[in-house]
């Protein structure tokens, strides 16, 4: 197929990942700082921090107030990851590549689209949370119905790459978010706050029931361990890029264990890894350390996906024999 | 409230659905009779979910010159336009018969130019025309067909008669609304398609891949074909990923391709990969910086070279555009008579040449009553409405006649035929035209029942393009 036409559903389904994510955990600090005891600041920097662009939210916004935070994240148009440009980013593929795509596909976009549309004319407080499991909702029906009406050959692949592996880098993000929040509040550790928090995390992951039916009690390193290592839940770091790395294989004809391009090699080496890793190993590198360098490797896995399957720059060769 | 159809009144125009005042044309009677059980309340919920259903489909265009640059569905109107099996006949003969002499006139044109050595077209109105180009003198395109698919706009006057008003050989656009306009009316209006025997029009992108096949050399078991658009921001891009969807080619832009070891490939995830067949919807200037226009990006650069070793095939050719010119356009009816020793079927409007000094002094006398049109302008740009126009506007069109009389022409208002069209809760008459599409096969020349019918919204108006405002209607072709 077409490297363009793969590099968009690619980012296609990146997008559209990435604003659920976006409105996950937005969504669940806004329903955590209802839970906060009175004179406890709102905590909505951490948020914003995550994102790795605190400096561009600061310089446009100065103060951290849930109002602020809230806008950047969902409707700032220029702000490149909110969810109004994510889904304006992930309409423009869709168009791109319309013909690829099942017209299912591109009309759950386009509605998608204007949900958000809609809600950026006129977004009560009131309405958020409401507004934000829609936009939840609405990735699980594009996912669905990509899964469901489309073949899935080359261009499926490559979409379900894209789909996992902004889950990946999101999961370890949202885990990130409390090492955030520990920071300025050490002395919380092990209090029914700090409980709350870590709900409120598995609940940002939809992972709360499932780490229950697992685990029951709620200890820190169990739900590290359960998002970074499980290896049958659907949004833990190591099940999404093993997902990626099947359909990396499906794509090149590779069998796994073998690679064939330097994206195979790098994610084959960190999937490995992964499987072969305890929390302990992890809590000793220190979570936040752990993370950092988990989503370093998945950009860099990217970039060599990039690399190999997207880069459309060939020199311009124009050689006629006459 | 019931649809009222028998106080519909189609005045003194020419009525495609009315003969008079409670007299529908027997053509559309069961059509008009079964409309009548509707109350205009269903008409209306039918039309807004016809609507949605479009929006939702993406069925968008583009306007230019929009600081938005907001896509739009082209308005469509519930109320279709019949045309008579019988009638439909003449029309099919009169566009083969205008294909036939245009594909001779370029191949004639761009090689011995008999035509004009014989005095029947004068030499400089072919030089001056913009879309002549030098390059593709002396060329031969593939079976010697240079215009694969032609969309020709019609127009009937008050007189009951069918009228060319301009062949568009370049890249002519609108044929997805007709197929996706008729899905919705399928749809929305399922058992009227049941009583009345409408000649289905879906088969559309098989006619067209057949045409595109064609054009690769016979030695390529199974040739590539792709679509080359111009990208997401042209306004016909829905139409191009359209009819690469429904043929199952490849939508490609300019950037993904490249001409390597001779040839014409596309860059894929495995690789390059050769192309065989570009149905191109990327003008002429812009498919190749290295012949035409270098500023380009639009386009593959040593496209040409690999064209004219015979090594890909293009649709439709280029250079077909000197065709398009408006004052070459006034020749066709000469073009039959020379090349084919016939009476034209069809009758061009009757056409002005401002580069003529008689023509050009009645022009500028008559601008109120007449219709200017650029020569080289598409779209309703550059075009000025001698009845609709303002004082200011005529003079204006005065100055630029005077200065560039080879690229102006004026016609005489025709009063274009109407339809009953619903307008906000109400059935009035609407003014419209017709482009059929017509493909070009070699062996045969094909043309696909029906066509776009665009209708003009406002009032009054004969202004029919999507960019200033014009709808479209369902066009049935009734089986004879």
């Amino acid at each position: 197929m077409l490297s363009r036409v793969a590099d968009s559903i690619y980012w296609l389904n990146r997008y559209i990942e990435r604003a659920d994510n976006v409105a996950r955990f937005v969504d669940v600090n806004l329903n955590l700082m209802l839970d906060l005891p009175p004179g406890v600041t709102q905590q909505w920097q951490p948020l914003v921090f995550t994102t790795g662009d605190l400096k561009l939210f600061s310089e446009k916004y100065g103060k951290a107030t849930a109002e602020n935070v809230i806008h950047f994240l969902t409707f700032d148009q220029d702000y490149s990851n909110s969810i109004l440009s994510c889904l304006q980013m992930a309409r423009e593929n869709a168009r791109s590549v319309r013909e690829i795509i099942s017209s299912e596909m591109w009309e759950e976009v386009n509605r998608f689209y204007r949900l958000i549309i809609e809600a950026t004319k006129h977004h009560p407080q009131s309405a958020l949370p409401n507004f934000f499991t829609q936009v939840k909702l609405s990735s699980h029906r594009f996912a669905g119905v990509m899964d469901a009406t489309m073949t899935h050959n080359e261009a499926w692949h490559f979409g379900h790459m894209g789909r996992l592996q902004e889950r990946a880098d999101k999961t370890a993000r949202i885990l990130d978010v409390k090492y955030f929040y520990l920071l300025p509040s050490a002395e919380w550790v092990g209090t029914p706050l700090d409980q709350i928090q870590w709900i409120a995390l598995l609940k940002s992951a939809s992972a709360y029931e499932m780490y229950r039916k697992r685990q029951r009690r709620i200890l820190p390193n169990n739900v590290a361990e359960f998002l970074i290592l499980n290896r049958e839940f659907p949004r833990s770091i190591y099940f999404c890029l093993r997902q990626v790395q099947q359909s990396l294989h499906q794509i090149t004809g590779t069998p796994l264990g073998i690679w064939s391009n330097s994206a195979e090699r790098s994610l084959g080496r960190l999937c490995s890894e992964l499987a072969y890793t305890v929390i302990d190993d992890i809590i000793e590198i220190g979570l936040h350390e752990f993370l950092d360098r988990i989503q370093n490797r998945v950009n860099t896995i990217g970039e060599k996906m990039g690399e190999t399957f997207f880069v459309t720059d060939l020199p311009q060769q124009v050689s006629i024999q006459k | 409230m019931a649809v009222h159809l028998d106080t519909y009144d189609p005045e003194t125009f020419y009525d495609e659905l009315y003969e008079a005042p409670g007299r529908p044309r027997s053509h559309a009677a069961s059509l008009i009779q079964w409309m009548q059980q509707l109350s205009l309340e269903q008409l209306q919920q039918h039309l807004d979910t016809a609507q949605l259903a479009l929006f939702n489909l993406g069925v968008t265009f583009r306007v230019y010159n929009d600081d938005q640059g907001v896509e739009r569905i082209f308005p469509f109107d519930i109320i279709p336009r019949i045309i008579d099996g019988n009638e439909w006949q003449k029309l099919e003969k009169g566009l083969k018969q205008r294909i036939y002499a245009l594909n001779l006139f370029l191949g004639d044109i761009y090689d011995q130019q008999k035509i004009i050595k014989d005095g029947k077209i004068p030499r400089e109105i072919i030089e001056s025309a913009q879309g002549f180009l030098r390059p593709c003198v002396n060329l031969t395109p593939p079976s010697g067909i240079w215009c694969h698919i032609t969309g020709t706009d019609l127009v009937r006057h008050n007189d009951g008669q069918w009228y060319v008003l301009e062949d568009n050989l370049r890249v002519p656009s609108g044929v997805s609304y007709v197929l996706e306009n008729r899905r919705v009316m399928k749809s929305t209006f399922p058992q009227i398609f049941q009583t009345m025997a409408v000649k289905p029009v879906d088969d559309y992108a098989s006619h067209l891949l057949e045409t595109l096949l064609n054009l690769a050399s016979p030695q390529i078991p199974d040739p590539t074909v792709v679509v080359l658009t111009p990208g997401i921001y042209n306004s016909a891009y829905f139409e191009h990923s359209f009819l690469a969807q429904q043929m199952g080619v490849e939508l490609v832009e300019g950037r993904d391709l490249v001409v390597v070891d001779g040839y014409l490939q596309m860059k894929t995830t495995k690789g390059l990969q050769r192309v065989d067949v570009v149905y191109r919807r990327v003008d002429d200037e812009f498919i190749d910086p290295l012949e035409f226009r270098a500023d380009s990006f639009l386009g593959v650069r040593g496209l040409m070279e690999v064209y004219r070793q015979g090594r890909v095939a293009l649709a439709n050719a280029p250079g077909t555009g000197v065709a398009d010119d408006k004052v070459v356009y006034a020749y066709v009816p000469e073009m039959i008579r020379y090349y084919l020793g016939e009476e034209p079927i069809l009758s061009n409007v009757p056409t002005h040449l401002c580069w003529q000094e008689s023509d050009r002094n009645y022009v500028l006398e008559n601008l109120d009553k007449l219709v200017v049109k650029a020569a080289n302008e598409a779209g309703g740009y550059g075009m000025l409405v001698g009845v609709n126009s303002t004082q200011e506007q005529r003079e204006e069109f005065a100055q630029k006649i005077i200065a560039n009389p080879r690229n102006y022409i004026a016609q005489p208002t025709l009063s274009l035929s109407r339809v009953p069209t619903f307008i906000e809760g109400q059935i009035e008459g609407r003014h419209v035209d017709l482009r059929p599409y017509i493909l070009h096969r070699g062996d045969e020349v094909y043309v696909h029942p029906g066509g776009l019918t665009r209708v003009a919204l406002t009032k009054g108006s004969l202004v029919v393009n999507s960019s200033q405002g014009g709808g479209s209607k369902d066009t049935w072709v009734l089986n004879s």
